[in-house]
């Protein structure tokens, strides 16, 4: 007879027939050093060597994924989202070419979902799809050893409906650094003072038929409806980091006159554009791949769907700084907009406001008519 | 002859218009009579000048000013509301706007400086009062403690990013509505006049164009007015293009900017009072 308490210890044993493959500890066929990272959220990035002069690690992270409901723009919009570790995009984990990540993913039982992870970085296994999907209540431990230098997207990719996990905020990046730190064109060492880390997210919410944004119960409800704008391929939101104006007033990014910062832009659906307005990209891999030389003195930098680019810049100039994707619609309009706040002392000989605004003398070649401009 | 005849008049009603307007506003209504309105007895205020300032080439704050409004203000005690603007969507004297169909208690938003002043030309045809747009002066006069004068820090003029910054950091530091679709009448409370939901969620419209103003020396000298921009009050002072329904910042715009677009009016005189004074002037005209 299954009593309450036969019941509770069936459970308590299933918790820890569960638990086993924890508990059975790390591999150890690896006699590497090993190091434990704690994960941040974008626009930050965990602490990191630029460089490094130790031998390769195993370097262990555990992402947790999170379905939640979350606000994307200052209308209060709901949106059911997918994510890693509660952020969209994923937090950025860094190491060194020829360290190896090993990766803990965790389905919590409260999510509804199976889930699995694609990292661009690592090889084999469809990136580790293949070898990582959990259920509700399930992980898994990935280990894939980092070749190739650069940044690259990571994302769920579950059979059958792969985008819209995606596209629902189930992205993020691994950045894997040379060992011996970025170098320039010509082989220089390159340094950055302050790393900042942009997702973009292109965001597909159904509407109902007044033009309102609609909300759904379940994730689960929303999926037909989502595939349907989805197909249509035009995004109702282009945010970075999950929601209009996440990177702007009290949230926007700092830097000082004469910080070199690194802005990493991942997009792990659709093509992008980011451009510094009032600023550049001294240096821009623009493909993201640092075993290729980086570019020189770009104005905006392309970023292919499913891929990450990273630009370095040391700003010369304070003020506001606004990073835009520069289809302007998308910035203005759709919301993939954010600011840098630099502070630091004007240098005049970049730019001087040589006369300020005023009415525009009437003898001059080309002058509006002077009844006009002082109407 | 006739031109004589005219500036007779003319110098007769502006020597009348002042005793004619104290008998016809005095004593003043209670508020109940004014139809959702209140009457603000003229007191000083001070005011912080709109528009772009400058000395000696570099921006600085707007001068302010202590002042007094001629006459007592009329002004509606709620913002516009959707169902009010929705009438005259009706009558066709109103463009629609997408939140026409509102509930009846909440503001009409998304409308621009032309969709207001539609509006008011409307309502003052169908009460035969004149009812208009504030003035940026008088909407900081009605707004009373809910005016915020933010002064720029001082700062060093050869370094315009730090004005830019300090402006930035200002407009952040304040407290953004956590939701910004339009709230029912009286959701941000009632001010020291009686005025409801000013420096709310919904920022408002005033008649006051844009103006670029030099200081140097002691003189304020109005370089140029742009009317297709107008001065938009509310929890902040904002400018915006007249024909703009939505603001939104972004790209090169890197402001806060008003969350909603509504307004409310003021109305001018009532027509009785400007009937009588045509009366008293025709007949002083005949025994002259």
């Amino acid at each position: 007879m299954l009593t309450r308490r036969t019941a509770l210890m069936g459970a308590a044993v299933a918790a820890l027939i569960m638990a086993a493959p924890a508990v059975a500890g790390p591999a150890d066929d690896l006699k590497l050093p090993r190091q434990k990272v704690e994960l941040v959220a974008p626009p930050f990035v965990h602490a990191h060597e630029q460089a490094t002069k130790a031998g390769p690690k195993i370097v262990e992270f555990k992402l947790t994924i999170r379905e939640q409901e979350v606000v994307i723009d200052d209308a209060g919009t709901k949106f059911h989202a997918m994510t890693f570790d509660g952020s969209m995009p994923g937090p950025m984990m860094v190491l060194h070419e020829g360290d190896y990540m090993e990766l803990t993913l965790v389905n919590p039982a409260t999510n509804s979902m199976p889930h699995n992870i694609d990292l661009h970085s690592a090889t084999g296994a469809l990136g580790g799809g293949a070898l990582t999907h959990v259920n509700p209540g399930e992980q898994v431990v990935l280990r894939w050893k980092a070749t190739r230098p650069g940044v690259f997207v990571y994302h769920c990719a579950p059979e059958g409906m792969i985008p819209w996990h995606v596209v629902s905020g189930m992205h993020g990046t691994v950045m894997v650094l040379p060992r011996e730190g970025l170098k320039d064109a010509e082989g220089k060492a390159l340094r950055y003072d302050k790393i900042f880390y942009i997702g973009e997210n292109d965001l597909y919410v159904p509407k109902d038929e007044n033009g309102k944004y609609k909300t759904y119960e379940t994730i689960g409800e929303s999926f037909a409806d989502t595939t349907e704008v989805m197909r249509k391929l035009i995004p109702t939101h282009v945010v970075f980091n999950g929601r209009v104006g996440s990177l702007t007033g009290k949230n926007a990014m700092t830097a000082k006159v004469g910080e070199t910062v690194m802005l990493v832009h991942s997009q792990a659906n659709r093509d992008t554009r980011p451009h510094l307005i009032g600023g550049h990209g001294d240096h821009v891999w623009e493909a993201g791949k640092f075993n290729n030389p980086p570019q020189k003195d770009l104005e905006t930098w392309f970023i292919r769907g499913g891929s990450a680019g990273a630009a370095l810049y040391t700003f010369r100039e304070p003020g506001i700084y606004a990073y835009v994707n520069h289809n302007l619609i998308e910035a203005v309009e759709l919301g993939a907009s954010a600011h840098i706040k630099v502070e630091g002392k004007w240098n005049e000989d970049l730019m001087k406001q040589v006369s300020p605004p005023g009415p525009t003398p009437p003898d001059k070649v080309g002058a509006a008519d002077p009844v006009a401009v002082t109407r | 002859m006739l031109i004589v005849m005219k500036v007779k008049v003319a110098m007769l009603a502006g020597a009348l218009a002042t005793p004619i307007a104290a008998t016809t506003f005095t004593p003043a209504p209670s508020p109940q009579d004014l139809d959702g309105a209140q009457r603000l007895v003229s007191t000083s205020f001070s005011y912080r000048a709109a528009g772009d300032f400058s000395r000696n080439g570099r921006p600085v704050e707007g001068p302010l000013h202590e002042l007094r409004l001629p006459a007592d203000l009329v002004i509606m005690k709620r913002q516009v509301t959707a169902a009010e603007y929705a009438r005259c969507v009706d009558e066709g004297a109103c463009p629609r706007v997408s939140t026409s169909a509102g509930a009846p208690n909440l503001p009409v938003v998304g409308v621009s400086w032309h969709d207001a002043s539609a509006y008011a030309a409307w309502l003052s045809r169908k009460t035969g009062a004149t009812y208009r747009l504030p003035t940026d002066e008088e909407w900081t006069f009605a707004a009373a403690e809910k005016s915020r004068d933010e002064a720029m820090p001082l700062v060093d003029p050869t370094d315009p990013a730090q004005a830019w910054i300090a402006r930035y950091e200002t407009e952040s530091a304040r407290d953004r509505p956590t939701a910004t679709a339009a709230q029912p009448g009286g959701t941000f409370g009632t001010n020291s006049n009686g005025l409801d939901d000013l420096a709310g969620n919904v920022w408002e419209w005033t008649n006051s164009c844009f103006v670029r103003v030099s200081l140097d020396g002691v003189q304020e000298r109005t370089t140029n007015s742009n009317c297709g921009v107008r001065v938009v009050q509310g929890a902040h002072r904002s400018y915006m293009t007249d024909f703009i329904r939505d603001p939104r910042s972004g790209g090169c715009a890197a402001g806060v900017p008003p969350a909603n677009l509504g307004f409310r009016l003021v109305m001018e005189p009532s027509q009785p009072t400007v009937t009588a004074a045509a009366r008293n002037i025709a007949k002083l005209l005949r025994r002259s």
